[in-house]
């Protein structure tokens, strides 16, 4: 799950890392109100998980209350890369000396968090690792050991951060730390981790501000930490998204016009490959799981039939704890309640596959088509969404 | 001969009362694997079908000497089953729980490789079968039999799929390893590559890779330098858009990286042919096997 910027820094904040003064809100009256609570100037800004908001105009200095009003106001409801603009953070404004830039990654081949840390920040980390490794140091932590001290003092050192900060930056990167494992993050971003005005070199002077958050969680940690699973936003989700999350389903919308439905992961998108390698446009994935019900099933056509650009729907079940004569009781409860107005595509296969052929091909339903193979499945598929009728040989007599 | 489990294994299940592990551990001894007992904290010196049943790991070897682990305990204790089992001295241990912890799989990946010749399949993974022998997990053994095909995937169904398209065309398995859909796999591509190419029963590998990480680039590149058998590799997911998991928790494109085009093409570059379809695999499997 990622999280919005302020979502972000309210997490970093639950363990001690400095932020400026600040609120989100989602009205030009609550920027107004917030921004007399922190003084002038302040900063206002976008709250949308995609990247770009600066250059797209999302996030910009105001002096006044009639600056801040305009802005507020272009800011919200602003699309930025497909995202709706429905929350603002507005806050202090803060002097900047130098940015840098911190963060903590699940690294997946490493088997271990990597931290990062670079005085090149406010810039696409990526660039800075490209153009000038040398710029950006990193090092991972044995996750059965912890951060200790010694990381700190070897990364500020090695990203050649000043004498009177190598204490201070050490101390953030704990704290950095205690966030990715306290609260199950697999991303943990401080772009930038800001250096404020003051007498360099010495101690105590200078401080550091975090001023941006991007924290990506672990879905499957969210039992353990209630409080981070309230902040899923479910405004900029799919309402097909929201549907299927509400009946426990892995639905993910794709932008084509063929629904389909399969079991475990990898046949599913194994599937959509295929309809794509015929020429089709998958409308989503959706794994029904290992074991699905015949209910699991009805709530599943509901989900794929709410989407209103499916034209043609494909089963494609492979049964090993599945039982394929399960799924063909589930589709034709669904064929029964929802009066489906699109041809189904169907391929039974594996546990009890026989069972589930000849109760689906008894109960001839209208529009519904089995196909032997995946492949003759999703040419199938693929042929009646263009709207050209069932295929000599293929089509049941449904 | 076949990898991890072979007609000595003695298994022990961990979850064995509840309804998931009940019923698979019962399949698995009706395949003819010798299951030596169960463990449920709470329920020891109970039985499930003449199975006896532990409160720890620690009992379970002492009573049994069981040799291999399966995990059906839920996700907020499995890795704690996991730790329990390695502690204990099982040397081999599949765990089939989906919805593990990253950061729980994180701290059960690093404690494992510091205990020497302890093994973990998965999390989230079918189990493993070596037809004709032993059965370990959820895999529905009728699509399978004995023979020279080993293979390895990170999905379950599509496993099913390919060892289905293999069985149709008169051929059979060593061993089917599931390593499972997980960020932090046990047991990478390279452990089990390296076991097959080890093992005198299996003369062809079919590799079963999917999107997100590297592992299958990280495979190639032993197969290269490492590997004398054939192997045919299939790759899911190339139609998923970027930063969307698409149902297993490791299965997701990140910016341009573990896409599925990157996989195919780095294996393609090491020797390794590439289906672009589970049909497309089982007929290059045929066309090697038979020549």
């Amino acid at each position: 799950m990622d999280l919005l910027e302020y979502q972000g820094k309210q997490l970093l904040a639950r363990h001690g890392i400095p932020m400026q003064a600040g609120k989100a809100l989602t009205t030009v009256d609550d920027a107004l109100a917030t921004a007399e609570e922190c003084g002038y100037p302040v900063v206002v800004k976008a709250q949308v998980r995609v990247g770009g908001r600066g250059k797209a105009g999302g996030i910009k200095l105001a002096r006044d209350a009639d600056e801040l009003a305009a802005h507020a106001g272009a800011i919200l409801g602003m699309q930025i890369t497909g995202c709706t603009v429905r929350e603002l953070w507005v806050g202090q404004a803060v002097g900047i000396a130098e940015e840098y830039y911190a963060s903590v990654v699940f690294d997946r081949r490493a088997k271990s968090p990597l931290m990062m840390l670079s005085r090149h920040g406010g810039v696409e980390i990526e660039t800075v690792a490209e153009e000038d490794p040398d710029a950006l140091a990193t090092l991972h932590v044995d996750p059965l050991l912890g951060y200790q001290p010694f990381h700190g003092r070897r990364l500020a050192f090695a990203a050649g951060i000043p004498d009177d900060l190598v204490a201070p930056v050490g101390d953030f990167l704990a704290k950095l730390y205690a966030t990715f494992v306290g609260e199950e993050a697999s991303l943990v971003e401080v772009n930038p981790l800001v250096v404020t005005p003051g007498a360099a070199g010495v101690p105590g002077e200078r401080e550091l501000v975090a001023l941006d958050a991007k924290v990506t969680l672990d879905d499957n940690a969210l039992f353990r930490h209630p409080e981070n699973a309230a902040l899923r936003d479910t405004a900029d989700d799919d309402p097909q998204e929201r549907m299927a999350r509400a009946r426990g389903l892995t639905y993910v919308k794709l932008d084509g016009d063929i629904g389909i439905l399969g079991n475990g992961a990898g046949l599913v998108m194994s599937t959509l490959d295929l309809v794509a390698l015929h020429g089709g446009a998958p409308a989503n994935f959706l794994d029904a799981g290992g074991g699905s019900k015949a209910e699991a099933i009805k709530a599943a056509v509901e989900v794929i039939l709410s989407n209103e650009r499916v034209k043609a729907v494909l089963f494609n079940i492979f049964g090993g704890i599945t039982r394929c004569d399960e799924v063909a009781r589930g589709l034709i409860a669904a064929f029964a309640a929802l009066e489906p107005g699109v041809p189904f595509v169907v391929r039974l296969d594996g546990t009890n596959g026989a069972e589930g052929r000849a109760l689906l091909a008894a109960s001839a339903l209208a529009g519904l088509y089995t196909a032997e193979t995946m492949d003759e499945a999703a040419a199938l598929v693929v042929a009646l969404a263009r709207g050209e009728s069932g295929l000599p040989g293929t089509a049941s007599d449904g | 001969m076949s990898v991890i489990l072979d007609a000595d294994t003695r298994l022990c299940a961990a979850g064995i009362t509840g309804s998931e592990g009940r019923f698979h551990t019962l399949n698995n001894r009706a395949y003819g694997t010798n299951v030596v007992a169960g463990v449920t904290p709470g329920k020891g010196g109970s039985d499930v079908d003449g199975i006896p049943v532990f409160d720890t790991f620690a009992q379970a070897v002492r009573e049994t000497a069981c040799n291999a682990a399966t995990i059906f305990v839920p996700a907020r204790f499995a890795a704690d089953s996991i730790l329990e089992a390695a502690d204990a001295g099982v040397p081999t241990i599949m765990a089939i729980t989906e919805g593990i912890p990253a950061h729980d799989e994180l701290r059960v990946y690093t404690q494992l490789k510091r205990l020497p010749g302890v093994r973990l399949i998965g999390p989230n993974c079918p189990g493993v079968l070596s037809p004709g022998k032993a059965n370990a997990g959820i895999i529905p053994a009728t699509f399978f039999r004995p023979g020279n095909v080993g293979v390895v995937s990170r999905s379950g169904t599509l496993t099913y799929q390919v060892g289905n398209e293999l069985a149709m065309r008169g051929l059979g398995n060593s061993t089917i390893v599931g390593i499972g859909g997980d960020p932090v796999p046990g047991s990478s591509f390279v452990d089990i590559l390296a076991l097959f190419e080890a093992d005198p029963q299996t003369e062809l590998i079919v590799m079963s890779g999917e999107i997100g990480g590297d592992s299958e680039e990280e495979a190639a590149v032993y197969i290269a330098a490492s590997v004398s058998k054939p192997v045919v590799a299939y790759i899911a997911g190339f139609t998923a858009p970027a930063g969307r998991t698409m149902g297993h928790a490791g299965a997701i494109v990140t910016g341009s990286k573990g896409t599925a085009k990157a996989k195919a093409e780095a294996l393609e570059a090491c020797g390794v042919q590439v289906g672009r379809t589970p049909t497309e695999v089982a007929e290059i499997v045929v066309e090697l096997l038979g020549g």
